[in-house]
């Protein structure tokens, strides 16, 4: 079998002079600009930022010619070096490794793309920081590692850029970390993704023991051929899943992502639209066929996206803070793409994934435009910023048309394949929780629509309610988010229907799927157009006309808003439920142990080892010494002796000599 | 003339350097003591050169080495005591007992 794919591969790899086979230079590049950045930055023109934007634009090149190669018909890469050799012949081998399929190469576009407009807004917007060089050498590392791991062929190696993800966000959380608040969020992302991160850590070790291999291509392969099957596969993929819960945000570790809204906010545009957040359905994706073949892992992954994307969406809808808006939101639309995956709409997933990686950066990078212009995340602070900013006010409502799934928006596009693949899936009965997906995604979608229009009323209609005069933004930050509003306007046209590209691009790995079925229901895309405008009417008579708006908090309806409102008591629950008795009752019993038991070891074995040395002192003394002294006094003694024989008499020395000789002649002759 | 006598000859001459060598305290003498003693040995060397011709002359190409050895080391020999008397005004062996620790 492993000679089988080693061939397979072989033929897969491109002719010489292609750029396919050089695509591990994307993601050395950055790494290469951190440690530029990180030691000549602060004395280089710009601090550095040149390197960043530098290095991630020949990355965005290099990606771009690969990915029309791939177009081109050329097939995909894969590519290994042994790392190490474990346990002799019948042992293992790590490699080094490399795909660069579409999958890859979407992503590639995606990171790049994406990291090189924050790079560049970021010039603008993070203009007076005191730690400017540092900020974009991180940014430069957390590229990196979202490339290295999409790059990579196989799990372990996977796992070092899933790691590097998870620490480039920890310090870009925490940013401004001269405030607690934001320090905190910083560690709880890193913990709480953390916990996902274990999950997936067992997995793998899970997919080796079954599979004997990390290699992802192989993997698939065997789950398709069953030869892994039944309930290790169920439980290996599970916690694969547990580590893209982390990750991606999805309930009930969910709680991580609005908190990091403390970092920079073209920071969030990244995490949410590029590196770090997507990781999780790309590791989903990427081992979709292991999930595919387990019908359980595959209803939990549904049932947990819905909850997900409804909780997020509902929670959406009673934030004030800007950024959190956009934060639930992200949360929902991952749930959009994992429940994608969990009723087996992969390529539907992934184009969402594509589409929303557009117009999520673009609100994000408005959103700090709007909080750089009235230096607050608050959108009681904002109101009638459309007369003051009008690049920013135009891009953000593309972006949030996109976002609602409107026609002819790269959102629209790519939520009616989801809703329309739940359908199909639902009415064919091939996955049990197909029709919860479906009716979830549909109450999302018009959820979705009303917390848009919620924003952009509070935000651009109005009177302004905040301090100083707003202004718009330098065009180092209008500029990106006018080429991603061009991007949310066009890309969902790589997904239309029929003939879009897209479909041929990503396909299920091992098998012919359909990719596209929209327009399997006519009248789908039509209603789901009709419920988002529904969801915007709504919102607009709400939020702007003030129509049947009544004090919620003090209505019958009063409890479920502060259900809400606190965002389902889930961060008390984890706070009071989880880190509270860890960090009293379980504090308290590691310390006692600590106090009684390691610090008794510790005291314990000093006393040993002092005891010990005083021995070994003792034995030093007397023994070794005796010995020592004792060989230099012999040879000295016998030396002292021997002294005697040496006259310096020429005459007594040679009467030795014939004596000697004379005697061996006597016994010679004698004998 | 039987070889015996050749040999009698031969360590009659050798004792005599020994007893030059271990007993005598001035250098020279001590020199002219070795230079008996391998004269000696090449009374020995010729003689039974002449006793076995088949082999040839073998003898005494080794007596003719030992002369050039016993000159070379004669002019060592001699250079050596010449400058131990320039340097002690003596050239009494038991004086020179400057070899020892």
């Amino acid at each position: 079998m492993n000679n089988a794919l080693l061939a397979q591969a072989s033929e897969e790899i491109l002719t010489p002079g292609t750029v396919g086979g050089l695509m591990w230079l994307v993601p050395l590049l950055p790494f290469v600009a951190f440690f530029v950045i990180l030691f000549f930055g602060k004395r280089m023109p710009g601090k550095g930022h040149w390197v960043g934007i530098g290095a991630v634009g020949l990355g965005l090149l290099l990606s771009l010619v690969g990915f029309f190669e791939l177009a081109g018909g050329r097939g995909a890469v894969e590519r290994s070096w042994t790392w190490f050799e474990l346990g002799g012949t019948e042992g293992t081998t790590l490699e080094l490794g490399m795909t660069f399929d579409f999958l890859t190469a979407v992503m590639f576009v995606i990171v790049t793309a994406i990291s090189l407009l924050v790079q560049i807004y970021s010039t603008g917007y993070m203009h007076d920081d005191s730690r400017y060089s540092w900020f974009y050498a991180v940014l430069s590392l957390f590229t990196s590692s979202m490339l290295f791991l999409v790059l990579s062929n196989n799990l372990l190696q996977m796992f070092v850029g899933w790691e590097g993800v998870g620490v480039c966000s920890y310090f870009l959380i925490g940013h401004y970390w001269e405030e607690k608040e934001n320090s905190s969020a910083a560690m709880k992302a890193f913990i709480t993704t953390r916990i996902g991160d274990v999950g997936f850590l067992f997995g793998i070790f899970a997919l080796f023991t079954l599979g004997h291999t990390f290699n992802i291509a192989e993997l698939n392969h065997l789950a398709e051929e069953g030869e892994i099957a039944g309930t290790g596969l169920t439980v290996a993929a599970l916690l694969l899943f547990l580590g893209a819960v982390g990750k991606s945000a999805q309930f009930p570790l969910h709680v991580w992502l609005p908190d990091a809204m403390a970092g920079p906010t073209p920071v969030s545009a990244l995490i949410h639209a590029a590196t770090m957040v997507v990781a999780g359905i790309y590791l989903v994706g990427r081992m979709f066929v292991v999930f595919e073949h387990s019908g359980a892992a595959m209803n939990v992954i549904a049932i947990v996206a819905s909850i997900t994307m409804l909780i997020a969406a509902l929670l959406a809808l009673v934030q004030d803070d800007i950024k959190k808006v956009l934060a639930y939101s992200t949360i929902s639309q991952l749930g959009y793409m994992m429940a994608a995956l969990g009723v087996g709409a992969y390529t539907a997933a992934i184009f969402h994934m594509f589409t929303h990686a557009f117009f999520k950066a673009l609100l994000f990078l408005g959103a700090g435009s709007l909080i750089h212009a009235v230096h607050s995340n608050n959108m009681s602070d904002m109101g009638g910023l459309r007369k003051y900013m009008p690049h920013t006010f135009r891009t953000f409502i593309i972006g949030s048309l996109a976002l609602a799934g409107i026609f002819p928006f790269a959102g629209f596009f790519s939520k009616d394949e989801i809703v329309g693949e739940a359908l199909r899936a639902a009415n064919e009965g091939t996955r049990a929780t197909a029709w919860i997906v479906f009716i979830t995604a549909i109450v999302v979608a018009f959820l979705t629509a009303l917390y848009m229009t919620r924003v952009v009323v509070k935000t651009f209609w109005g009177d302004y309610r905040g301090h100083g005069h707003p202004h718009e933004s330098p065009g180092s930050m209008v500029t990106p988010l006018w080429v991603l509003a061009v991007g949310s306007l066009t890309v969902g046209f790589l997904g239309f229907p029929v003939i879009g590209p897209f479909k041929s691009w990503i396909t299920v790995p091992g098998h012919e799927q359909p990719g596209f079925s929209s327009f399997y229901n006519l009248i789908l895309p039509v209603a789901s157009v009709g419920i988002a405008a529904a969801g915007v009417a709504l919102g607009w008579q709400l939020f702007a006309r003030n129509r049947w708006r009544t004090d919620i908090v003090k209505s019958p309806f009063g409890w479920s808003y502060s259900f809400v409102q606190n965002k389902y008591y889930m961060d008390d629950f984890y706070l009071g439920g989880i880190v509270r008795p860890i960090q009293y009752r379980l504090s308290k019993g590691a310390y006692w142990i600590d106090q009684h038991v390691i610090d008794g070891i510790v005291n314990g074995s000093a006393r040993g080892s002092l005891a010990a040395s005083r021995g070994a002192y003792g034995i030093d003394q007397h023994v070794v010494d005796f010995a020592v002294n004792g060989a230099a006094g012999i040879t000295g003694w016998s030396g002292g002796l021997l002294r005697y024989v040496q006259t310096g008499h020429v005459q007594r020395y040679a009467a030795v000599l014939f004596a000697a000789i004379a005697l061996f002649v006597g016994l010679l002759a004698f004998t | 003339m039987p070889v015996t006598f050749f040999l009698i000859l031969s360590a009659l001459l050798f004792s005599i350097g020994i007893y030059g060598v271990l007993a005598r305290e001035h250098a020279v003498l001590v020199l002219l003591s070795i230079e008996l003693m391998l004269n000696a040995v090449n009374i020995n060397l010729i003689a039974f050169s002449a006793l076995f011709q088949e082999a040839g002359v073998s003898g005494q190409v080794f007596a003719l080495f030992v002369i050039a050895v016993a000159a070379a080391e004669v002019g060592v020999g001699l250079a050596i005591v010449i400058l131990i008397f320039r340097n002690r005004q003596s050239v009494n062996v038991d004086e020179m007992s400057l070899m020892k620790w």
